[in-house]
């Protein structure tokens, strides 16, 4: 009786977890995969009793036509250059911090600062100390009232101005901007995960190794990077996964426009697609993105299990 | 006479390799301190940025050769955000959509953990285990038929329900507070029972008090959460009325380039960073605690 009492007791308890999942979680991967494969959907029009036709037509167009490619060409460029820069300053910063005592927690704290900031927000702080302040031609010179505070520190030492992301900035600049936005943002959690790490190795390891007159550098490979790979592993999953989901950082530098150059992603597609009422090209994009962070993931749990000791 | 000599030679060597050794170890201290101190420079660098920014007048920001300490320190740029941006009327929506959505969300989240950590029922480790394999899922594919729903079906459009309903279960959530339950033993419950104490009261005087680090650490990440959200209030509400501080921070300043009027523009993102700051540093605890173990923003 007390059996039955509780299985009544549990149903009612998980009921409204379990009536929104049903809503907003299952019914919405069913639904999508379902849109994905209707020719050309459309929500509006399929309420008035409009049907489609089954087949891989959406995924075709939107590999085909339109600027998918541009945009997951653009992802993979940003993935591919800030999650290594990104892994490799975490590590060095939380091995450097690791070893010292006086100042610890005050400096962890100040690396920890980018994490609690809104990312459009600071994507408009990064905006300006990279833009060229009132531009003007001056009879096909170019000029400024102030070259912005990053071509000001270039100009100290003896670099030359770029136009980083103003209208006639090149796609290369506008990358390079992202690149460095995306780095900052992405250090204070790696830090935060990989000084975790670092703070649960058995110290033994570290007294064998002043024992036997280690250097610091071999330390650091032999024994530090093995002993941490999988808290390594771990941030470089969750970077890829992060960084194939960039967009609202873009938004918070450019704006909607997405810049010069459109710097738009993935996601950034798959928005427009959906507000202009294609969720036939948007669930198609959708499900290449699971895709390529599902392949991504197991390609990297892969390499991680060969090198990784636990 | 010559084993004596020996002694001091290898003294004295040994001294050498002691200082040099010392030596050593102190230019690598200072070394480290060096690293670390240039990179929490280049940290802090955006948000000394933006205040000294925010305190200038435009002419002073647009000198050639920048200043790094505002002349005449403008507080009305202040003043000027907060009225372009309709900052008040945003922080209230904001605050009023992350106050509800929390205490649905810390609600529902306690009392699924609750059943799913104490009370036996068939399947249950089948629908723990489906629960966490949603996780897997990038939330854009559930954004897409979720708009649909939202606006199409429940005509929930332009409403503070769009903004709360959709995010009130977070499956990662139900999952820490589970761990975190299942590691308070069974024979307190079993003894309240005995006692004749109902469920709700053993959870309130008991689960809740034990798991209270876990719900501080959910609570300030949702309300996190409400102040970072970008793209779902964008596609749901068109309307001013239900326009959330990202959105409206957003909309007000829409030109990024040079011929703007940064230093109001830096003013209202001050005004729009300050409240996530003043949370940071009295509960950064929670939030480091949260964070290492959810790996998600917001």
């Amino acid at each position: 009786m007390v059996e039955s009492k509780q299985q009544w007791k549990a149903w009612l308890y998980l009921a409204p977890a379990i009536l929104l999942l049903l809503v907003f979680t299952v019914w919405p991967i069913i639904n999508t995969v379902s849109m994905a494969f209707q020719e050309d959907y459309c929500a509006q029009r399929a309420l008035m009793g409009e049907t489609y036709e089954i087949g891989i037509e959406n995924f075709k167009k939107v590999l085909d036509y339109g600027n998918f490619v541009d945009y997951l060409t653009n992802t993979m460029i940003l993935c591919v250059a800030t999650v290594p820069i990104s892994t490799i300053l975490a590590l060095l910063i939380a091995v450097a911090l690791n070893s010292i005592k006086t100042l610890q927690k005050g400096l962890q704290t100040i690396f920890f600062l980018p994490y609690v900031t809104n990312s459009i927000a600071i994507g408009m702080v990064f905006a300006a100390m990279f833009n060229v302040i009132g531009f003007r031609k001056a009879g096909g010179e170019a000029l400024a009232d102030s070259w912005g505070i990053i071509n000001n520190v270039i100009m100290f030492f003896g670099g030359k101005p770029v136009d980083w992301i103003g209208a006639n900035s090149s796609l290369a600049a506008n990358r390079f901007v992202v690149m460095v936005y995306s780095v900052w943002n992405a250090l204070p959690f790696k830090i935060l995960i990989l000084l975790g790490g670092l703070q649960s190795i058995n110290k033994q390891y570290y007294d064998a190794a002043r024992v036997d007159g280690t250097p610091r550098a071999r330390v650091l490979t032999k024994i530090t990077i093995p002993l941490l790979s999988p808290m390594l592993a771990y941030v470089v999953i969750t970077g890829f996964i992060g960084g194939f989901k960039e967009y609202s950082s873009i938004v918070g530098i450019f704006g909607d426009t997405m810049g010069p150059n459109d710097m738009n992603t993935m996601v950034g597609y798959i928005y427009k697609a959906l507000s202009t009422q294609k969720q036939g090209a948007a669930s198609a994009a959708a499900l290449i993105l699971f895709g390529i962070i599902l392949v991504v993931t197991l390609i990297n749990l892969r390499v991680s299990k060969k090198r990784v000791h636990y | 006479m010559a084993d004596k000599n020996m002694t001091t030679m290898s003294d004295r060597n040994l001294q050498s390799i002691t200082t040099s050794q010392r030596v050593k170890s102190i230019l690598g201290k200072a070394g480290i301190y060096l690293f670390l101190g240039i990179m929490a420079l280049i940290v802090l660098f955006p948000f000394y940025w933006m205040i000294i920014s925010s305190l200038k007048n435009l002419s002073e920001y647009r000198k050639a050769i920048p200043t790094f300490w505002p002349h005449e320190i403008q507080w009305i740029n202040y003043v000027n955000a907060f009225n372009t941006a309709n900052l008040g009327r945003l922080f209230l929506n904001t605050l009023y959509v992350g106050v509800v959505s929390t205490i649905l969300s810390v609600i529902i989240t306690v009392i699924t953990a609750f059943a799913f950590a104490r009370l036996e029922f068939k399947g249950k480790e089948l629908l723990f285990a489906m629960l966490l394999a949603t996780m897997m899922i990038p939330g854009e594919l559930f954004t897409i038929t979720n708009y649909i729903t939202v606006v199409n079906w429940l005509e929930w459009g332009n409403t503070f329900t769009a903004l709360i309903v959709p995010f009130l279960v977070s499956v990662f959530y139900i999952y820490l507070l589970r761990q975190n339950f299942l590691q308070i033993p069974n024979e307190l419950y079993l003894a309240a029972k005995v006692d004749g104490t109902s469920d709700i009261k053993y959870l309130w005087k008991v689960m809740v008090p034990l798991a209270l680090p876990t719900l501080i650490s959910i609570t300030i990440l949702k309300m996190m959460g409400a102040w970072n959200t970008y793209i779902w209030p964008k596609l749901v509400t068109t309307d001013k009325e239900y326009e959330l501080i990202t959105n409206g921070l957003r909309n007000a300043f829409t030109d990024t380039s040079g011929q703007a009027d940064i230093p109001k523009q830096m003013a209202a993102v001050a005004i729009v960073s300050a409240p996530l700051f003043l949370v940071f540093l009295f509960l950064r605890k929670y939030i480091m605690a949260g964070v290492s173990r959810s790996g998600i923003k917001g």
